[in-house]
């Protein structure tokens, strides 16, 4: 059981490639799929090694990822409500099997 | 009874005005690095958001003001200090940091941050230094080293270039630090110590410009920036800032090299007025009006 | 509400207009300001330093006009009535933060003590030639409220004027003085505390989560947010939006200029004061502001024992302009004669709100001196003969 995980906003990611250079554990890679933008978006292809120590996210330029460490619930996390302001939403099928994807509200969620 | 996913919320996003986001900055552009690190020193510091005041000047740097979701203030080119000078001399309560970039604060902002840090006003100053004028278009800054190709040194720069922590410390600034956009958990840590720190504190932060300055110089992408500083930066606290000058890819001294103490403007100003008018001084907390 | 007893010092005196300035600023409630020296101005800021110790604020010199201008607006941000003192070069400098004062609608004073230019020229001696660059001076379209007193008294009372304009309209206001005035020394008489009126500071009454930073009320003005209470303002130079955030789309920028400009001119009848004599049946109106009304009085007087029937406008706002009074004047008179300590600046208000009606005819001066009484008396009598 992974220490850690992570939270992936997908949209927002311009694939720069720091989370997944600097993950200490090599946590994550760049899928093969895209986001609407065309970027190549990471996703964890070794969930297992997650510390949630959030380097990936004090490294990501774009906020759109962060570790944590409690780990989610053991089902595959869902989507919440709508996309995101910008109106860019995740497509089924776009996504690599195994990211952890969350389509954010804005800031009227806190 | 269903069970309910509790989606945990990014640390960073409580400080960022997330109906302004994504933001404008560049793939694998350093700043928006630089701001988790803003936001995690903040948590860590504890510091009280109500009070923080944050100012920017213009370039890709100064639109960190405008992302934040503090009293954010966005002010003309090379003039955040002594706009951030007015804000913190006329309310001392406020905790004021001025973020902005090296030609904002170096080139047309040099005089008014020499003499901030001359008079050893209270602000704290974050620099991302990216070795250039991004914004509009990858001009020649006072930072850029030699000899790289700029849009207005299209043969190659051969302006020396500043050494920022000597200067700021040869102005009289009591806390001077660098790092770079690959130190995120120093430069939280340097930010912190800067927050608790009385007087004028400046941190620089190497950062990349991919679109720029790395792409006319055929130096790769961000990341192979990132994996630059990396590979070359040396940690050296209380390194002499004469000797941590910068050359186009020789090595980086990082680290924290001035924690000094002096009087702050605020404390020298009070202390001369009391002094010369004992009881006639009329102390006020804050100049404001009702 | 009136002023705080702290800066007023109430009794007669006898001071120049710079240190009258001063101290209708203090009764005004300014309690920051960031100078710079130049001469003919400095000593109001020299006696800011020296008073306001003791009247609760702060005084600093910065390090040059282009800090000086932009270090009283983070003040204001902060919660305090601020000013900058300067002539000519400095208020050269200083244009692009009159721009910034605009555009974040932040309530500041600057006072122009006008010298002979252009360029260094005069530093010791009189002009009015600054009186288009404060309309103008800023690039980009926006307004803003210009007073010229005549006498130290007008100093002292102008400039409380002009703070309270300032918070009232949310712009930069100016207080055109010229040397003559600044270093004329007459009685002013500063009355109590309780008899002074003073425009306090907007600040919304609406909690954070409603508060729209740059959402106009009815008079085109929006109330101000205080910094340091939650309401994470944003304040930019950029052309934004109403919640202060920046917006490139032209309909926003048509909306945000045009109600910077409209919440002066729409207002003008508020903002627009003169004073004016002997205007019905007058065969010539002289039309003048600052020294050069006293030179013209003299001359309004001498034309007037010669039996010339001699009309006076004197423009106590110069911006923004008193159109609809000179357009009225225009109609009705034979002549509007204009002496200015320039080569010809308010003139051109002047012939333009004339519309044709009337002959407009300049009495120009490159500045140095003022006018002698018989400049301007001459052309009184040229254009009546005509």
């Amino acid at each position: 059981m992974a220490k850690g995980s992570v939270q992936i906003v997908v949209e927002r990611c311009k694939a720069c490639g720091f989370c997944v250079e600097f993950c200490p554990t090599h946590v994550l890679a760049l899928s093969s799929a895209f986001n609407a933008k065309g970027y190549h978006t990471p996703y964890m292809s070794h969930p297992e090694k997650c510390s949630g120590c959030d380097l990936c996210g004090m490294y990501c330029p774009d906020f759109a990822i962060f570790g944590f460490k409690e780990p989610a619930p053991a089902k595959e996390a869902e989507p919440l409500t709508k996309g995101e302001k910008d109106g860019n939403s995740a497509q089924d099928g776009v996504l690599a099997p195994g990211a952890t994807e969350v389509l954010k509200e804005a800031q009227d969620a806190r | 009874m269903a069970e309910t996913l509790v989606v945990p919320q990014n640390p960073v996003e409580q400080f960022l005005r997330m109906d302004r986001i994504p933001h404008i900055w560049c793939p694998g552009c350093g700043i928006g690095t630089s701001v988790n690190s803003f936001a995690h020193a903040l948590i860590e510091a504890k510091v009280d958001l109500k009070n923080l005041a944050i100012v920017s000047g213009i370039g890709c740097t100064g639109r960190v003001a405008g992302y934040v979701n503090l009293d954010s203030f966005h002010t003309t080119h090379g003039r955040a200090i002594p706009f951030a000078t007015g804000l913190k001399l006329a309310n001392p309560k406020l905790n004021v940091v001025v973020y902005s970039g090296d030609g904002d604060l170096f080139a047309i902002g040099g005089n008014h941050l020499i003499h901030a840090a001359r008079r050893n006003v209270d602000l704290k100053v974050v620099c991302i230094n990216n070795l250039i004028y991004a914004m509009t278009g990858g001009q020649t800054a006072p930072t850029t080293p030699g000899s790289v190709v700029t849009s207005t040194n299209p043969y190659g720069t051969y302006d020396p270039a500043f050494n920022l922590p000597y200067l700021v410390e040869a102005a009289g600034a009591v806390y001077v630090a660098r790092w770079t956009a690959f130190h995120v958990k120093q430069l939280a840590r340097s930010m912190q110590e800067m927050f608790a720190k009385k007087g004028f504190s400046f941190i620089e932060v190497l950062s990349p410009c991919p679109t720029l300055y790395q792409r006319r110089n055929k130096m790769g992408d961000g990341l192979d920036t990132m994996k630059f500083y990396k590979q070359v930066s040396k940690v050296r606290n209380g390194a002499p800032t004469s000797e941590v000058g910068l050359t186009k890819s020789g090595e980086i001294v990082v680290g924290k090299f001035v924690d000094r103490e002096r009087h702050d403007y605020g404390f020298l100003m009070h202390d001369t007025l009391a002094g010369a008018l004992g009881d006639d001084y009329a102390e006020t907390e804050c100049c404001s009006c009702q | 509400m009136h002023a705080d007893p702290a800066g007023v010092l109430t009794g007669t005196h006898f001071l120049d207009g710079d240190h009258a300035c001063c101290e209708g600023a203090l009764a005004a409630g300014a309690r920051f300001s960031s100078g710079y020296p130049i001469t003919p101005s400095t000593e109001v800021v020299e006696r800011f330093a020296s008073r306001i110790p003791t009247v609760g604020g702060t005084f600093i010199q910065m390090e040059d006009e282009l800090a000086a201008s932009i270090t009283l607006q983070g003040a204001v941000w902060a919660g305090a009535k601020a000013f900058t003192v300067t002539s000519g070069p400095g208020f050269s400098l200083m244009m692009e933060h009159i721009g910034y004062a605009a555009m974040t609608e932040t309530p500041c004073v600057f006072v122009d003590v006008q010298r002979g230019g252009p360029s260094t020229g005069l530093p010791t001696l009189p002009a009015q030639a600054d009186m288009m660059q404060v309309r103008w001076g800023s690039h980009g379209d926006y307004a803003v409220i210009a007073l010229c007193p005549n006498s130290p008294q007008e100093c002292f009372d102008l400039t409380i004027t002009a703070f309270n304009m300032a918070e009232k309209y949310r712009c930069p206001v100016f207080v055109m003085l010229d040397e003559v005035v600044g270093h004329m020394t007459e009685k002013v008489v500063i009355p109590a505390a309780e008899e002074i009126e003073i425009q306090p500071r907007r600040y919304t009454k609406l909690p954070p989560k409603e508060f729209l930073a740059y959402k106009p009320d009815e008079t085109l003005v929006p109330d101000m947010p205080p910094v340091g209470e939650g309401y994470n303002v944003h304040v930019t130079g950029l052309t934004h939006d109403e919640r202060g955030y920046p917006d490139m789309r032209p309909g926003v920028q048509d909306k945000l200029v045009k109600r910077l400009v409209e919440k002066i001119t729409k207002n003008v009848d508020d903002i627009v004061l003169y004073e004016q004599d002997q205007i019905e049946g007058a065969d010539v109106v002289v039309v003048s502001y600052g020294i050069t009304s006293r030179v013209a009085q003299r001359a309004i007087e001498m034309a007037r024992n010669k039996g010339i029937k001699v009309g006076k406008f004197r423009l106590i706002t110069a911006w923004p302009f008193p159109e609809r009074q000179i357009a009225e004047i225009a109609a009705k008179t034979k002549a509007l004669v204009v002496p200015e300590l320039n080569l010809g600046q308010m003139v051109r208000e002047v012939e333009r709100a004339a519309a044709g009606k009337c002959a407009v005819r300049l009495v120009s001066h490159a500045g140095g001196s003022v006018h002698k009484p018989e400049d301007i008396l001459q052309v009184i009598e040229e254009v009546t003969r005509g």
